[in-house]
């Protein structure tokens, strides 16, 4: 899912990091978007919708449509398109609107 | 039909095809240019002046066919990659086909490849003879194919090992 | 509270080109842009630009994006905020709200705004149009090419104008398999020579075809079929006329439609011109709003080519600057200079949907 060989572009990814994603162990380059490595991973349903909870992924992936909102380390409501991934970070499928502890 | 498939018929090709006298004289480039869309890289890198200034910058190219040296040094500026050099000369039965070719892997010079139409279908074999690749081309390699000459106006596309679809 | 001369709101090429025209007219500039990185959405745009020399044609998007970032970075008179969204606009004092990094909120005073905070991509509506796997063309663009992963493996692409046809063309270029293009309308929006570049990698164009319904795969969730069928010559769907494609991606490239809460927010007057991509804002000739002080460029001003959101940003910036007494005395040969590019870029037949369109905002 990852492309190695480009015939235009060249990749410069962070160090490779560890998180969780529902409690599964997973692998991703510090500083990507955290939807870039769910996807890497083969995750694709990030979210569930609020009424019918229907399976949602990325739409835009820039930040602007909130299709991708999940749970990371404890808070709801991140737009994971654009937030960064870090080392050890814990990453959620949201229930519901979500609730600030 | 362009408009609606992006492959140019028989008649929409026509004006851009050089008459058979030129092409006999040596390479030449061949704009697949239809549509006035604001652009003119193509005349600014033309060092022969072969390729007309525009007026407009939505003008169509023109290539003053004996002006055209058959360079090639348009190719990879073309950003619609239309542009293409056919020199028929290149041997008794086979034409020189010169295209943009943006995909890896790359060909390697004397490496045999699929020769494609403008629909992408294979229409034979072609042998690889040169590929530029250099500062110049900016990423956007330009690949020199020799194609059986009857395939001169044909091949348009290469692919290189196999079927990538 | 801050202070700023110029404020311009957006780092993409519309953006990049207004600070760097306010600059050059010796005025201070501060660009805020909400990515830890200038270039907007050149980032992406692997592909070759058209226009001419003035608008760096036949460079990559993303190289242009460099030598614009480039050129605001060691630009004495820019300051660059990254990771800054300006969320809010006050119009009592004319005071905009920006968070910055993670919850830190600023208060700016800018005595000259530029807007250039871009577009948005548009959905389209059939059933299950909301399954994973169903993404904008530009997302999957930011995916593939700014982070180098691919969507998936067998695209059906919806939508056969520039930004179809060049993400198409994309996809192949990074191995994903893309099993037809296909577009309601009768004939191909985008430019012939995108067209012909997929034509010849033997991706199919299917012009008056819509998608009827997505179907998701039962243990995943995520998209896994697509049904598109004809349309008729009124825009009807004719029964019958279904055709099947097992793809795990599709990819939706309808159209933009302008990011104007700003400009909402503001009470700038807004139109609505289809042309433009849907409300886009009244503005004069040096691209000023129907309030005084704030300009607008680029695709929130209507969605167009890269090559005229930057003409837009030069010409926006130049006449903040001008408004805030910097003219050296070029002021108005460069804007004549602008104008007279943007006239050329849109005088040709494909830029007719945008004269008309301009040409509605302006009566």
């Amino acid at each position: 899912m990852r492309i190695e060989e480009h015939p235009i572009l060249t990749f410069d990814r962070g160090r490779e990091v560890e998180f969780t994603f529902n409690g599964r162990k997973m692998k991703g380059y510090e500083g990507e978007p955290i939807a870039a490595a769910l996807h890497a991973n083969g995750v694709r349903v990030l979210s569930y919708s609020k009424k019918l909870h229907r399976p949602r992924g990325f739409y835009c992936a820039i930040g602007n449509c909130s299709s991708c909102l999940m749970t990371v380390n404890g808070e709801p409501n991140v737009r994971v398109c654009t937030e960064k991934l870090r080392e050890g970070m814990v990453i959620e499928t949201q229930q519901g609107r979500g609730d600030l502890k | 039909m362009l408009a609606t498939n992006g492959i140019p018929t028989a008649e929409e090709l026509a004006p851009r095809i050089p008459p058979a006298e030129r092409l006999k004289k040596g390479p030449v480039a061949i704009i697949e240019c239809f549509q006035k869309i604001p652009c003119n890289p193509c005349s600014t890198a033309c060092k022969t002046g072969a390729i007309e200034k525009f007026e407009d910058i939505n003008d169509l190219p023109s290539v003053d066919l004996e002006k055209c040296t058959g360079c090639g040094l348009c190719i990879s500026k073309c950003p619609g990659l239309a542009i293409f050099v056919v020199d028929e000369t290149y041997s008794e039965m086979e034409a020189a086909v010169s295209l943009p070719f943006e995909f890896l892997p790359l060909p390697a010079e004397g490496e045999e490849v699929d020769v494609l139409d403008r629909s992408g279908k294979t229409v034979g074999r072609g042998k690889v003879i040169r590929v530029r690749n250099g500062k110049y081309e900016d990423r956007t390699p330009v690949v020199t194919v020799a194609v059986p000459k009857e395939l001169s106006m044909v091949v348009r596309n290469i692919r290189v090992g196999g079927d990538r679809r | 509270m801050k202070h700023a001369e110029i404020a311009v709101i957006g780092g993409g090429p519309a953006g990049l080109m207004a600070a760097l025209a306010a600059a050059e007219m010796g005025a201070k500039v501060t660009l805020v842009d909400r990515n830890s990185r200038l270039g907007g959405q050149l980032v992406k745009q692997t592909h070759k630009f058209f226009g001419s020399e003035k608008e760096y044609a036949s460079i990559r998007g993303i190289d242009i994006g460099r030598i614009l970032a480039t050129e605001v970075h060691k630009n004495p008179n820019i300051e660059t905020m990254l990771n800054s969204t300006v969320v809010a606009y006050y119009p009592d004092d004319g005071v905009l709200g920006i968070e910055v990094e993670e919850k830190k909120w600023v208060k700016m005073k800018a005595e000259r705004i530029v807007v250039a905070t871009g577009a948005s991509e548009k959905y389209l509506l059939f059933e299950n149009n909301d399954l994973p796997g169903i993404y904008g063309a530009g997302a999957v663009q930011t995916l593939m090419n700014e982070h180098g992963v691919v969507p998936g493996k067998n695209v059906l692409m919806v939508g056969a104008g520039n930004i179809g046809l060049i993400v198409s063309y994309q996809l192949m270029q990074a191995g994903v398999n893309v099993k037809a293009i296909i577009d309601a309308a009768p004939s191909i929006g985008g430019y012939w020579v995108h067209a012909s570049k997929v034509a010849r990698l033997g991706v199919p164009i299917l012009t008056s075809y819509t998608v009827k319904a997505a179907y998701p795969n039962e243990m995943t969730g995520a998209l896994e079929r697509a049904v598109i069928w004809r349309v008729d010559d009124r825009w009807q769907p004719v029964p019958g006329t279904e055709k099947v494609f097992n793809v795990d991606v599709m990819c939706i490239a309808v159209g933009l439609s302008p990011l104007a809460e700003l400009l909402w927010q503001a009470g700038c007057k807004m139109m609505y011109v289809p042309e433009l991509g849907g409300h886009v804002p009244v503005r004069n000739d040096n691209m000023e709003t129907t309030v005084s002080g704030i300009y607008v460029a680029g695709d929130v001003a209507g969605v167009e080519e890269a090559s005229s959101a930057m003409m837009e940003g030069r010409l926006a910036g130049l006449s903040a600057a001008k408004s805030l007494g910097y003219d050296d005395g070029t002021y108005e040969e460069k804007k004549a200079e602008a104008l007279k590019e943007l006239e050329n870029l849109r005088s040709g037949p494909v830029g007719g949907k945008i004269r008309k369109g301009l040409a509605q905002l302006a009566s």
